[in-house]
């Protein structure tokens, strides 16, 4: 690989060991996966940061680096954590547990991550960090990476967690994969002739694409969606992607007259595979597991946006959950959402909005949750295979009445 | 062919270093998370070819990495409990083992064949170079440069 004067001193060693570090990562993933040169990023997303996934020895691993001396060079944000990190009692966490996961984000901060204030979230482009087209950055955290590549046209590849650290330290990454023009161009023409409604059809979809899409990059051709008048058209690309990039490996995918490479040019390859898809009901079907009781709901996956949250309180108004219902989002949304008296309408019918948090990466048997219901496939499909609970994968309203005791 | 001479093979450098060890290959790829026990060192996936064995110290060889990419974490936790392999050669590297390697100082190797080595081998990795000296009980001792 070609490397500039600068970033040979930084391998070598020249500007200290947490840089060198960062260099070699940087270097060896470019080089693994053929990139011919580095470029610069104009922002990272950190995943890896719930205390619950990385343990002691990632926690360890993170103080060491930012003890070196690691700073981020480029504005960094971080992924959720298994906690709200002020109002962890109200959910179940122990002090032991609560203590762990702020010395992790201690050393985020420590490293400059969030300006040396991180708000942990999945959504960092609902929160500011919302790359324009075309730029090159290196996220972490598949549902963002995919939002950022489809829906705001920025280049990234899906970038594990140390991968993203280096990258946030050397301001670099490879030129390989989705960054290169001829990567993005699509592979499978999916035609969707089910009828699509909510946000979370959009997510059932996702699960059927997902898997049978693997690494390939989807080409939606007539999806009923209006990018000027559909207030939600965001929200809804945001739960397709998801839903892709956790059953598949997807990382970009395009919407003909939508998204914006789409909007600009046709974005299919000369040979692509096509995929017909006539009922979404296999993809609720194929992330719900036959449970009697669901013991807690739990919507926010990604994090909540303002007008996800708004459709709860909207839900919920006049109504009494009789089993928990936490809605998950980012601090700075949080804190809109209260402004606009969006969270005292859910928590005076019982529910809980937590910042920062997500269920898919808690500890959810300690808590005592063993079955759990979300209108997410990327959440029911976490809950499954991280959290090890059984989940019920189902639209927004039949999660509400099942928090209701409505069934 | 324990006296007979090495064989030598030039591979494609993932982290630089220099390690001498007992070769101990798998057919089959690693998952390091879920995988190997990170306070042993024991192989505790269930039917894998290692399943049992212990990775601290040997040239660990195998075709790939497999499974979480918080897999690199239990590398380094090996490493701080001074149970990580001594060095590692992949046929093909990806980024969870490749991580791995590099943020616990694990001199680590790739394109290298790996059909050549077998366990009970003297392996040395020396950057991108492998030499290894074939076990005294193993097969024909034939081997291609």
């Amino acid at each position: 690989m070609k490397l500039t004067g600068e970033e040979r001193d930084w391998l070598e060693g020249g500007a200290g060991p947490a840089l060198k570090r960062a260099m070699e990562i940087v270097v060896a993933l470019g080089t693994i996966y053929g990139a011919p040169t580095l470029i610069p990023v104009e922002s990272v997303q950190i995943s890896g940061v719930s205390y619950r996934n990385i343990g002691d020895a990632g926690l360890r691993f993170l103080r060491q680096w930012a003890d070196e001396g690691a700073r981020v060079r480029v504005p960094t944000t971080l992924n959720p954590t298994a906690m709200d990190m002020v109002r962890w009692e109200a959910q179940g966490f122990s002090a032991d547990f609560a203590d762990k996961q702020r010395q992790v984000v201690d050393a985020f901060a420590q490293m400059g991550v969030g300006e040396g204030t991180p708000l942990p979230t999945c959504t960092p482009y609902l929160i500011g960090n919302r790359p324009a087209q075309g730029t090159h950055v290196a996220w972490a955290e598949s549902s963002a990476v995919v939002f950022a590549n489809s829906v705001l046209g920025a280049r990234t590849n899906r970038e594990g967690g140390p991968g993203a650290i280096a990258a946030a330290l050397t301001g670099r990454t490879g030129a390989y994969g989705l960054h290169r023009a001829e990567n993005r161009l699509a592979t499978l023409c999916v035609e969707v002739r089910a009828r699509l409604d909510t946000i979370s059809d959009y997510s059932a979809l996702g699960a059927i694409v997902g898997r049978r899409a693997g690494q390939a990059v989807p080409y939606f051709a007539d999806l009923p969606l209006d990018a000027v008048g559909d207030p939600l058209v965001e929200e809804k690309l945001k739960a397709l992607g998801a839903a892709m990039a956790a059953t598949g490996a997807v990382g970009l995918f395009h919407v003909a007259d939508v998204t914006p490479e789409a909007r600009a040019a046709a974005m299919l390859a000369p040979a692509y595979e096509r995929l017909v898809i006539d009922d979404v009901a296999p993809g609720y079907a194929s992330l719900s597991d036959d449970v009697d009781r669901v013991d807690l709901v739990w919507i926010g996956c990604p994090h909540a946006s303002l007008r996800e949250i708004a459709l709860v309180a909207e839900a919920l108004r006049d109504r009494r959950v009789q089993i928990p219902l936490w809605v998950t989002c980012a601090r700075p949304v949080r804190a809109i959402a209260v402004e606009q008296g969006l969270v005292s309408v859910i928590e005076s019918a019982g529910g809980r909005v937590f910042s920062d948090a997500c269920m898919g990466i808690a500890p959810l048997h300690d808590l005592g949750f063993s079955a759990v219901a979300t209108p997410s496939a990327k959440g029911a499909f976490y809950l499954r295979n991280l959290a090890h609970v059984a989940a019920r994968f189902a639209p927004l309203e039949a999660c509400i009445a099942i928090a209701a005791g409505d069934r | 062919m324990g006296n007979g001479e090495p064989a030598t093979f030039i591979g494609r450098l993932i982290k630089t270093g220099t390690a001498e060890g007992e070769a101990l290959v798998s057919a089959e790829p690693i998952g390091f998370l879920g995988g190997v026990d990170g306070s042993t060192g024991v192989v505790t996936e269930r039917g894998h070819p290692l399943e049992g064995l212990c990775v601290a110290g040997k040239i660990l060889v195998f075709p790939t990495g497999k499974g979480s990419t918080v897999g690199s974490y239990v590398l380094y936790q090996l490493a701080t409990a001074g149970l990580a392999p001594a060095a590692i050669i992949n046929a093909e590297s990806e980024p969870i083992v490749a991580v791995g390697a590099i943020i616990s100082d694990i001199p680590m190797v790739d394109r290298v064949p790996i059909e050549a080595i077998r366990t009970g081998d003297r392996v040395r990795v020396e950057g991108d170079r492998v030499v290894v000296w074939a076990a005294e009980s193993s097969g024909s001792g034939v081997r291609e440069e």
